[in-house]
């Protein structure tokens, strides 16, 4: 057991520790809470480390923070999902090379009493019922691409939450997890990716009401952070991760992901054009 | 959680907890070695700032003194969440400290510590010393001796109170989150610290896990606190 001799040698030394400890071939990836929260990086992350090499450590923050952290060159390759923002991203000259990789779907969840009678209803007339009936509905609050996704949403249905006068629209702040946390405590209806909510453990009386809606689609892709833009950034390993993800190994392992009896995410890569090749397109 | 009650809950993850321990889990040992190397690295570096400039500011005089000590006292009270912002914009790649690389390293943890437990040590390091002097004062006009000219003494005199002064900064470093959270960014292996993994557990829905945690880092922290009585015990055996 090597605790006591590296708490002994903070308290000799007092000074900053182990910063060069990890070896450097690692890069910085930026993703959603989604993506972590539901243990598929956790699943995937250590294949690829194992074929490659290349260390990945993952910060999980929500998706506006995410393209912050590309912004300012301190990631190297982001996991996201919310494609408008991902292009704009792209657009601005702040990534490169965005790649769909995966997808699966929103749900709606509420309590199983579903006091706004949303159950199975498309998701818009779900959202109107919810907003009729007054019941509480919790939002992530957070510029998440789930929070964007769900504004969207009311927006497509027509009603403009932030005017709730009576208080039923309430804004966590908060990631997806806490958000069901919330909800969950509060008998509300929220909007959650199936990633998180295969793996989340404290439903109390939460289920399923709305899902199968095109709406509902939410596709998950890799974009490099711009190495003409920072030049540090580990482009290469970067590259090589995203290659694999939307590799056959990296297909393939999304698929078998399994948590909570189900498969919540669906590879969808497309095979690259190789040169040389007539490879589709 | 089931329908257990509340006692029941805190009661099954106190048992996880022990078990927990009792497995020996590598990562969790890691994640509670790396809490202890940053909140204590951060408790020195602050000690090391902090109980020169708290021995200053009870003993000195000068223009401005007042403004310190009152921005010290109000410094105790800095929000993690806007010092971890305020590191993070320094340490950021495209911010004026960027070229070191130093974002999502426990190096960076211990920094944005530092600035927190600081004023923490320095605060009560200054009262510590200033109750002394008010004790003293006489003695020392009767020896002659100029209140700066004490100093190492006054330190000397002053060391129990002055290590309760580390152990509450350490406490204010050990039970922090939303700072290490924002530079460090909860890296599993690299930067996950008990409290940044007692969050990331509760934001999955595993409370009784996050609670388990929870209790382990009590434990961590009564540890370190019953170590430091014990070292102050023996010091007092030695002295006499």
């Amino acid at each position: 057991m090597q605790l006591p001799r590296r708490v002994f040698l903070a308290l000799a030394l007092g000074a900053p520790v182990s910063a060069s400890r990890a070896a450097d071939r690692s890069i910085l990836l930026a993703t959603t809470t989604s993506a972590e929260n539901s243990g598929l990086l956790g699943y995937l992350l250590p294949r690829f480390e194992k074929a490659s090499g290349i260390r990945v450590k993952v910060v999980a923050v929500g998706t506006g923070q995410a393209l912050k952290l590309g912004e300012r060159g301190d990631a190297d390759l982001l996991l996201l999902h919310h494609p408008p923002s991902e292009e704009a991203f792209v657009a601005a000259g702040f990534g490169i090379d965005r790649r769909e990789i995966m997808a699966n779907d929103f749900l709606l969840v509420g309590p199983a009493e579903d006091p706004a009678g949303a159950r199975g209803r498309d998701v818009l007339a779900a959202f109107r019922a919810i907003a009729a009936s007054g019941a509480p509905f919790v939002s992530r609050g957070d510029a998440s691409g789930t929070h964007e996704r769900e504004r969207e949403l009311w927006r497509a249905a027509g009603i403009d939450p932030g005017s709730a006068a009576r208080g039923w629209y309430r804004e966590a702040g908060s990631g997806m997890g806490a958000t069901l946390n919330i909800a969950a405590a509060m008998g509300a209806y929220t909007l959650a990716d199936r990633g998180t909510w295969a793996s989340f453990a404290n439903r109390r009386g939460l289920v399923v009401l709305v899902e199968g809606d095109p709406r509902l689609s939410n596709v998950y892709a890799v974009t490099l952070v711009n190495p003409a833009r920072h030049p540090h950034v580990k482009v290469a390993e970067a590259r090589a991760l995203a290659d694999w993800l939307g590799g056959p190994e990296g297909q393939a392992a999304i698929g078998s992901f399994e948590v909570g009896g189900t498969r919540p995410f669906r590879p969808i890569a497309t095979a690259r054009a190789v040169p040389g090749s007539d490879g589709g397109r | 959680m089931g329908p257990l009650g509340i006692s029941g809950e805190i009661g099954e993850a106190a048992v996880t907890a022990l078990r927990l321990l009792w497995s020996a889990d590598p990562e969790l040992l890691a994640i509670v070695a790396l809490s202890l190397e940053v909140s204590l690295a951060a408790t020195a570096l602050a000690a090391m700032l902090g109980l020169p400039l708290g021995a200053l500011l009870a003993l000195a005089r000068f223009p401005g003194r007042g403004a310190l000590v009152l921005l010290v006292n109000a410094g105790m009270g800095l929000p993690p969440v806007v010092v971890g912002l305020l590191v993070y914009l320094l340490l950021s790649r495209s911010g004026p400290l960027g070229d070191h690389g130093l974002l999502f390293t426990p190096t960076a943890m211990v920094i944005a510590q530092t600035i927190l437990v600081t004023p923490i040590v320095a605060a009560l390091a200054r009262q510590a010393v200033t109750d002394l002097l008010e004790d003293y004062r006489e003695h020392l006009a009767s020896l002659g001796l100029r209140p700066l000219a004490a100093v190492p003494v006054l330190l000397v005199d002053a060391r129990y109170r002055l290590a309760t002064a580390c152990l509450a900064g350490f406490g204010r470093a050990a039970a922090e989150v939303g700072a290490i959270l924002i530079v460090g960014g909860n890296i599993r292996g690299h930067t996950r610290t008990m409290t940044t993994a007692i969050a990331l557990e509760t934001s999955k829905g595993a409370l009784e896990q996050a609670l388990a945690l929870g209790f382990v880092l009590i434990l961590v922290v009564l540890a370190v606190n019953l170590a430091a009585a014990g070292l102050q015990r023996m010091a007092r055996r030695i002295e006499g």
